[in-house]
């Protein structure tokens, strides 16, 4: 029954998808209640051209998408200061650049686009063993950040004034929390796929936020959310042969419109 | 006056930009003052109260809180802000009435550890000094305008602060709700010692429940806490208009 547990690109890609199950809403929730989901967009447009860049130079291209999406994160944050009236400048800059960059070096190397296609859409066959000590380690320090400043940051996200006369260092949370996004985006880049990881912050947290009652519960369920649709979408996109990106986003949606149904109709009972 | 200098503010200026908003203010503040910050709109008195937070950095001039310069201090448990509800935060903000004041305990270097049982037992007793005990459970943004005011002074008040800023802190309360706040503010000052300097823009409630009152027009401090009646009535007639009928309270 659970023959796809015997392959080693199944277990590694089930390993992945629950850590950046964990990752995504747990980054995601914070951007969603600041309405800085943009974001998210913004840094996985970046980190494609990083990938496509790594082929191009023949360099390990989750490190290149890496190295291109902190880049644009510390720009991002550079840019907010500059434009501090119109925050959402700052992303569309960044991501006219980063896709400006990724469209132009595949255009230069065609012979990358099959490979790039995964980095695209998310493909489970791709992840190899570096990429998932890759995902484990950095995944640990991400979530292990978040546990340990998870007051600062919520205190930031629902009054960033108030949390700055309470002594709380601000611009520094917010300098490591937007590196931290980029680095999240480009490890759920070989599941989730560049074009739609961003959703894989959004969405779990939009159910979430539907049904708890406190910002504890909030940030548990959207885990759990992004967790049901990650592992079953691996095993769906496995079974029927699907980019894993998209089932696995499909299936998100779905338990969102689950929810507002269920919601609805015991508010009609 | 003998009671303690708790904020000194010397020729301070504030520039934003080419345009200067403030120009030399001086001022200071003492224990047990309960200050009224009042003038129109672009007058100043936000302005003012940001930059002795720290939100804002001076152009020129001096800041001290509580004997330090304010590029020194760091004890900022011993002040409390509530800001004007409306701007304050996002209604659909999934976060109890707990979890909003016990986020401040973040400052509190004496208060207790958060996640404590003692930071629990705090939350409930500064939720319980402004009559919100039953409602720690209950989404912040579920609250009538008036409540959620209740619950960003116990936010304020948890780390027992002995100075509390508030900057139009009854913008979108009904009348009910703003005279239970006024009266809580009263008990603040007389009872629990706490220093109040308040904002607002509402002239007539202001002159009735503060002792002292300072007045901004056009980046300037016009009179001080120490001005007389005569001269405070005068020049908020000049500010606001003829029309003024004031009724200033002596505490």
């Amino acid at each position: 029954m659970m023959e796809f547990l015997q392959y080693g690109f199944m277990q590694r890609a089930l390993m992945a998808g629950v850590i950046i199950g964990i990752l995504c809403p747990m980054i995601g929730i914070f951007l969603v209640l600041r309405r800085m989901s943009m974001i998210g967009n913004s840094l996985s447009h970046v980190a494609l051209s990083g990938v496509a860049a790594g082929m191009v130079s023949g360099i390990y291209p989750l490190a290149m998408a890496l190295a291109f999406s902190v880049a644009a994160a510390l720009g991002i944050e550079l840019l907010r200061k500059k434009y501090s009236e119109y925050a959402e400048l700052a992303m569309a800059v960044i991501l006219s650049a980063g896709l400006g960059i990724a469209v132009v070096l595949i255009s230069y190397a065609k012979s990358i686009n099959v490979d790039l296609f995964g980095y695209l859409f998310g493909n489970i066959v791709t992840v190899r063993s570096g990429d998932m000590m890759l995902i484990a380690v950095l995944g640990s320090l991400i979530i292990a950040f978040v546990g340990l400043n998870y007051r600062e940051l919520f205190y930031i996200t629902f009054d960033e004034e108030g949390a700055r006369i309470a002594g709380i260092p601000v611009k520094r949370v917010n300098l490591l929390f937007t590196v931290l996004i980029a680095m999240t985006i480009t490890l759920s880049m070989r599941i989730v796929g560049a074009l739609l990881v961003s959703s894989l912050m959004v969405i779990p947290v939009a159910t979430g936020i539907q049904l708890a009652k406190s910002f504890k519960q909030a940030t548990l369920l959207s885990v759990v959310a992004a967790e049901v649709a990650a592992v079953s979408g691996i095993i769906a996109s496995y079974y029927l042969e699907l980019a894993s990106g998209g089932t696995i986003v499909l299936l998100s949606v779905a338990l969102l419109m689950l929810v507002l149904g269920v919601k609805s109709l015991l508010r009609n009972i | 006056m003998n009671a303690e200098r708790l904020i000194s503010i010397s020729n301070l200026d504030f520039q934003y930009g080419k345009d200067l908003v403030l120009t030399n203010i001086n001022l200071d503040i003492h224990e047990g003052d309960y200050i009224g910050i009042v003038g129109p709109n672009g007058s100043g008195k936000s302005t003012l109260v940001k930059l002795i937070l720290g939100i804002l950095k001076p152009s020129g001039g001096c800041i001290e809180l509580f004997g330090k310069d304010i590029k020194d201090f760091n004890d900022w448990e011993r002040i409390g802000y509530v800001r004007q509800k409306a701007t304050s935060f996002n209604p659909g903000f999934p976060a109890t009435v707990e979890e909003v004041v016990g986020a401040n305990l973040y400052s509190g270097r004496s208060t207790p550890k958060p996640g404590t049982k003692k930071a629990r037992e705090r939350v409930n007793e500064v939720l319980s000094i402004v009559n919100m005990e039953k409602f720690g459970k209950r989404l912040i943004g579920n609250l009538s305008g008036g409540q959620q005011q209740r619950v960003f002074i116990a936010r304020a008040l948890i780390n027992s602060p002995q100075i509390l800023f508030l900057d139009e802190p009854t913008v979108g309360i009904d009348a009910d709700s703003q005279r239970d706040f006024y009266q809580l503010l009263e008990i603040f000052n007389q009872e629990m010692r706490i220093t109040i300097v308040m904002v607002s823009h509402d002239i007539g409630v202001i002159t009735q429940k503060v002792g002292r009152i300072v007045c901004m027009g056009d980046g300037k401090l016009l009179c001080h806490p120490n001005s007389s009646r005569s001269e405070i009535s005068s020049m908020l007639k000049k500010v606001y208009g003829n029309t003024m009928d004031l009724l200033i309270h002596d505490h």
